[in-house]
């Protein structure tokens, strides 16, 4: 699903700072693959390259066998709508759009109707137990709330990959855990999923964890599943 | 489509008070750019007005006194024209001149009939007169003085309607009525009134040879009209001027350089003054109406930047959604122009609302005093349905201006920086 070869990023931001020194990574189809590292060790950046958020020097990363490489913004825009489903640490939904409309906006950008979305997007809440909180808006609902309606924003365009950027970073443990049990679902039922976090117990649900440290992948490991 | 102005709605909802402030400027920017040509013109069209009493191609010529000695001859020697001199005038100027009228004024004069009388400015005249100053016989009340009235000296009068009506209040038609003008009968050929409407001292008309042979038995007139064609610049008035002095110095034998000679009041060249500085005001009342206008375009361009920067991580959520840079930018363009549209029609209804509630009251007020003696400088000040539409114009390229920038920054938010945590 995922294949990156000797990937390089360099910011540039007064001294140049090299984040990615040589990636190569292959994640196939169905894995629950976790990154750990300490912050600045580049798993953010790896994170945003993988997701089409940001772009790479050198090396080459091929999606699904499409190479991702010097796309023009409305391209990237298009594969991350078609193929990339973002689960972010801080929910990010829009704050004047109720749940439901939350999770059809991804479908808004493939010019779906309003109808058929939103019938779409009703499904998925369904799905995730908040088909009651359909017409609240985002300052109504809880953390744990907020992050089902996120996944189920990141589901609705039926992408080739879910991206997590500390999913539970925001949660108490309580809902940390039945929110990992919404993804491993998900993941069951054979969604590709990257996960990145600092949680160890997080970590350890995941079929592979990639360690990374100084921008080069110190271990990778197969933690033992509960 | 529905969609996208659904979210656009959204996002003004979202901000009432912001985007009515923002609007506000607009709004005010168009109200005063409709307020200042509104009024610009008013000016005009009553400036214009005082044009209305002679057709504005046209010039007098009146006799004065030489300034200098000419040929043996001493100065302050006054010029005496003739009917003559319009002849001369009429064949040699026939290029530029399409009629040629001299008249012999009168003065006030006496006219009653029986008891009821009033006091009119008698002309003696030509035919063409009468057009000449923008009036018309009133259809089936007589006719015009003509040839036959010339020729025999007859003793017909052309009055006003008004005057007519003083004078015979009962008689709706005194066509072939008689009326005595200074104690001599003359009788009524036929009643006359304006195009424009309204002069503001009735005239009465006679035939020039009747008030040469029983007012001025020396011949003496008092002035030549001329109705001018062709001349479209201030240049080829100035000749035809000079063609004029040049024709009546070799006749009467003075200066053609002598200005105090002729004095040649020259409507059109007036007029022509008159139009360039009308379009001076109007230049200037559009650059401070634009001037308005950009400082609310700027206003709104300002807001809508705030707005950008409020809805980074917005946008940045919507970048990583999908949304391509094509759709950010034209959900803030179309944002701008549709608040920009909204109060600039806001602005220029009220705008138009208020010129044309002044152009009401001031038509109103006009027709309680009686139009003759009520002398404005302001008349219908409204605006052309072309400016509208202008207007229109301008507001959505103002909104696309003014959303430009900002529109721009929220296509250059990267998702990452948006989405980086809160």
């Amino acid at each position: 699903m995922i294949r990156i070869k000797d990937l390089n990023k360099t910011y540039y931001n007064g001294a140049p700072l090299h984040v990615l020194k040589g990636i190569d990574l292959n994640i196939g189809k169905g894995e629950l693959v976790s990154i750990m590292g300490a912050s600045g060790s580049g798993k953010s950046t790896l994170l945003n390259i993988i997701g089409i958020l940001d772009n790479y020097d050198n090396g080459d990363y091929y999606l699904n066998d499409v190479l991702i490489k010097n796309l023009s913004e409305s391209r990237s825009a298009e594969y991350r709508n078609k193929m990339i489903g973002f689960i972010f640490q801080s929910f990010n939904l829009i704050n004047f759009k109720n749940a439901m409309e939350n999770v059809a906006l991804p479908l808004y950008y493939q010019g779906v109707s309003r109808k058929k979305r939103n019938i779409a997007a009703v499904e998925y809440l369904d799905k995730l137990g908040l088909k009651d909180w359909a017409n609240h808006m985002p300052s109504e609902m809880s953390g744990g709330q907020k992050q089902r309606v996120a996944i189920a924003r990141a589901l609705i365009a039926k992408p080739q990959i879910i991206l997590a950027d500390e999913p539970t970073g925001a949660l108490d443990s309580k809902t940390t855990q039945e929110v990992m049990d919404i993804l491993k679902t998900v993941n069951d039922e054979g969604m590709t999923m990257v996960i990145v976090t600092h949680e160890n117990e997080i970590a350890n649900q995941t079929h592979k964890l990639i360690r990374l440290k100084d921008g080069i992948i110190e271990s990778i490991e197969k933690p033992q599943l509960f | 489509m529905r969609d996208f102005f659904e979210e656009i709605f959204s996002s003004i909802r979202k901000n009432k008070l912001r985007t009515f402030l923002t609007g506000f400027s607009i709004a005010w920017g168009i109200f005063m750019l409709i307020i200042l040509l509104g009024s610009g013109n008013g000016l005009k069209n009553g400036m214009l007005e005082n044009f209305r009493f002679m057709s504005t191609n046209s010039l007098t010529i009146f006799p004065g006194r030489t300034n200098v000695a000419y040929k043996g001859m001493a100065k302050s020697r006054r010029i005496i024209l003739k009917e003559d001199d319009a002849e001369v005038l009429r064949g040699s100027l026939q290029a530029n001149a399409s009629k040629v009228i001299p008249m012999i004024r009168t003065g006030n004069k006496n006219i009653a009939n029986k008891s009821e009388f009033t006091n009119n400015n008698i002309g003696g005249v030509t035919p063409d007169y009468l057009g000449f100053i923008n009036s018309f016989i009133i259809a089936s009340k007589g006719r015009n003085i003509n040839e036959t009235d010339l020729q025999e000296e007859r003793k017909v009068i052309v009055i006003h309607e008004k005057t007519a009506k003083i004078l015979f209040r009962d008689n709706d038609n005194p066509v072939g009525e008689y009326v005595n003008l200074d104690n001599i009968p003359f009788k009524i050929a036929g009643i006359y009134s304006e195009f424009s409407g309204g002069e503001q001292n009735p005239r009465a008309f006679i035939p020039i040879t009747t008030a040469r042979s029983i007012f001025q038995p020396s011949g003496e007139i008092n002035d030549i009209s001329m109705e001018l064609v062709g001349l479209d610049t201030k240049e080829q008035n100035e000749l035809f001027e000079e063609q004029i002095r040049n024709r009546l110095a070799q006749k009467h034998q003075f200066d053609p350089s002598d200005k105090n000679a002729l004095w040649i009041w020259n409507r059109l060249s007036d007029y022509m003054q008159m139009q360039g500085i009308f379009n001076g005001i109007s230049f200037f009342v559009w650059i401070i109406g634009i001037g308005t206008l950009i400082a609310g375009i700027v206003g709104i361009s300002n807001i809508m930047l705030i707005t950008v920067k409020e809805r980074t991580h917005e946008f940045g959520v919507r970048k990583a959604l999908g949304a391509t840079p094509l759709s950010i930018l034209s959900l803030v363009l179309t944002e701008s122009v549709i608040i920009t549209a909204i109060f600039g029609y806001v602005g220029m209804i009220a705008g138009v609302g208020l010129t044309e509630l002044i152009n009401f009251i001031m038509t109103q007020s006009m027709d309680n005093s009686g139009s003759e003696d009520s002398v404005s400088i302001f008349k219908n000040p409204t605006v052309e349905l072309s400016v509208i539409f202008m207007a229109t114009a301008i507001l959505i390229i103002a909104g696309l201006i003014a959303g430009y920038v900002p529109a721009k920054r929220a296509v250059s938010i990267k998702p990452i920086d948006a989405l980086r945590g809160e």
